[in-house]
């Protein structure tokens, strides 16, 4: 029986959606999703992680602190005790960070971010952007192990009936360790995660102007902020929140563009969303030419108005 | 202590792409390469570490003869040594040749501390820093943003999607560094000058053949058209009517 090792990131035994993804994305090739969870709370995760597809699921123990190296030493170890002929992860900065390293073990060759993950006669293949989006890669593993993380809000979560079978690997350990997490200030959804983002750019014109911005994520519940790199550079907002070429690269269902040029930098980051709606100024913005909706006029004037329409709309749902 | 720089020349971000004749590579006429961003940054962290600990810097890459106009401008800033794997198919490798060909002169080098980008912003794949960990069987912290450096090991800051992570390690370590880590220096004039003396040595990269096939590479389909749905406030109701309406994200 061959098998998919599937990297799963939870908080507490509850998985994260992206790694759900990422298990639907091993159930639907047809081969046999086994799942890996590390850390504390981590065998909690037996429940929902069969009732997502996993057929088993292996359990490291002894990983009280996360150890990114002493993950991926695991991971090797659970790919070769299951002769497992794929490892997959969400391309989280979790997944991203053991893509290579596990991909070193095995040596195999990685392949990152990946829109599509397919098996055809123990062939896999995959599609990736390069370059930031502009162009897309079709590409066939010829690794030992296909390596390989998967782009969130792109594949779907998979349902099973059924409890995976449970088995435990004590953690080798590793070189480095997370001596501390300092969490975000509230429960904030990461830009890559969310299903709408609202993201602001210079048009905004200080860092105190992003206030309309956050009461428009606000008002949308599972909103997430996000940001040109000009205002990064001007210290407006963190980096972490940069959408673009030289930032993150989103794909969310809805997708505003407020005060923002539309530079091909920034294009690249977010013109594969669902639907792009641009606010600015200047009707000539190379934004409006990529957006499904566009309102020319007064960032300040509109998204007001805008809060308030969603927040109506939300009240009478 | 010897520190390596592995840099990577990439189109420049603002550069439009068409694809090859085979349909399965980008064409390369008319584009125009730098340094990669964030190869900027493990350019810049290797000099500030060389200055705090001592030690000697050399950038490395692996690439086309062409590449040692970007080596160039590293020793300008202060490098003390240029290594090229002289490959005029780099275009062919996949990150595990890169990385095991990469790791190969590193042993030779003799270096304990490498700093790589955390993604070369052509093939995105944020794995060469990672692999390279792997086949030394060195620590490795990625996504870098905050570092702080002894002789024997360190503490670094990455961010992730649930906060700031804090990371203690111990040398030999691969370090990829993300954007807010450091500023890059501009080279001045003097090292502009000191830069076209040196000498780029050229080796041949270890022979790894890619593991990777790539089948196809596209453009994404153009986005179709949009609209305007009007101006100002007043253009709020039409715009929730689309959105709602037609859209069907609300
Ligand atoms: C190597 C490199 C990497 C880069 N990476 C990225 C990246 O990852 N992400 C990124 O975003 N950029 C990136 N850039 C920068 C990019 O080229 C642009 O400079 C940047 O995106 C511009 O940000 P902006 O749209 O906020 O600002 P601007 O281009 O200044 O646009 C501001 C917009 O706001 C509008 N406006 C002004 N006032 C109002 C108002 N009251 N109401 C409504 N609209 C208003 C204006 O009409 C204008 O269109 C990169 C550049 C380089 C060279």
């Amino acid at each position: 029986m061959t098998s998919i090792l599937v990297f799963v990131e939870h908080r507490d035994g509850t998985p994260r959606r992206a790694s759900l993804e990422a298990l639907g994305a091993a159930a639907a090739t047809g081969v046999t999703p086994i799942a890996l969870v590390t850390g504390p709370g981590a065998a909690n995760a037996a429940a929902p992680l069969s009732a997502a597809g996993a057929r088993k699921l292996v359990v490291i123990t002894g990983a009280d602190h996360y150890s990114p190296d002493g993950t991926a030493a695991d991971i090797a170890a659970a790919v070769e005790a299951h002769a497992a002929v794929a490892f997959i992860a969400a391309a989280s900065s979790a997944g991203k960070d053991l893509l290579g390293r596990v991909a070193g073990l095995l040596d195999s060759a990685p392949l990152a971010d990946c829109t599509s993950f397919t098996c055809s006669g123990g062939v896999f293949t995959v599609q990736r952007p390069i370059l930031a989006g502009k162009a897309l890669v079709t590409a066939q593993s010829q690794s030992k192990v296909c390596c390989a993380t998967l782009r969130s809000n792109t594949f779907a979560v998979a349902t099973r009936d059924g409890a995976a079978e449970v088995t435990t690997l004590a953690t080798r350990g590793g070189k480095v360790k997370v001596t501390g997490v300092t969490a975000k200030g509230d429960a904030k959804l990461d830009v890559k995660e969310a299903a709408v983002v609202v993201s602001g750019g210079r048009g905004l014109r200080e860092a105190a102007g992003f206030k309309i911005v956050e009461d428009l994520a606000a008002a949308f519940g599972n909103a997430a902020v996000g940001a040109s790199r000009a205002v990064v550079d001007s210290h407006w907002r963190p980096h972490s929140e940069q959408v673009g070429q030289t930032g993150k690269t989103v794909a969310p269902q809805l997708y505003f563009a407020v005060g923002i040029s539309g530079a091909i930098q920034h294009l690249a980051g977010m013109r594969t969303s669902k639907v792009i709606v641009a606010i600015n100024k200047d009707a000539a913005a190379p934004i409006f030419k990529v957006a499904d909706y566009g309102i020319v006029g007064d960032a300040f004037e509109i998204l007001p108005a805008l809060t308030e329409a969603v927040k109506q709309a939300k009240a009478a749902n | 202590m010897k520190i390596i720089a592995c840099v990577k020349r990439v189109p420049l971000t603002d550069a439009q792409v068409k694809v090859g004749a085979d349909g399965a590579s980008i064409d390369p006429t008319g584009l125009v390469y730098s340094l990669s961003f964030y190869d900027e940054l493990a350019v810049e962290e290797a000099l500030k570490t060389k200055e705090k600990l001592g030690g000697e810097v050399t950038v490395l890459t692996l690439g086309a003869s062409d590449a040692s106009k970007e080596l160039r401008e590293c020793l300008a800033k202060g490098a003390d040594n240029a290594s090229i794997l002289l490959d005029p198919a780099w275009a062919a490798r996949d990150a595990r040749s890169t990385a095991k060909a990469l790791a190969a002169r590193i042993v030779e080098l003799g270096a304990e501390l490498v700093f790589c980008g955390r993604v070369a912003t052509d093939r995105d794949q944020s794995a060469v820093g990672t692999m390279l960990s792997s086949y030394l069987g060195w620590s490795c912290v990625t996504d870098v943003t905050k570092l702080e450096l002894t002789a024997t090991g360190g503490t670094a800051q990455r961010e992730t999607e649930a906060g700031i992570e804090t990371l203690a390690f111990s040398l030999p370590a691969v370090i990829t560094c993300d954007k807010g880590l450091n500023e890059p220096r501009l080279a001045g004039l003097k090292g502009i000058m000191a830069a076209k003396k040196k000498t780029i040595d050229e080796t041949k990269p270890l022979d790894v053949e890619s593991a990777v096939k790539v089948l196809k590479v596209e453009l994404p389909s153009a986005r179709k058209a949009g609209r305007i749905v009007g101006e100002g406030a007043a253009a709020v109701p039409a715009l929730m009517d689309a959105l709602r309406n037609e859209a069907k994200v609300l």
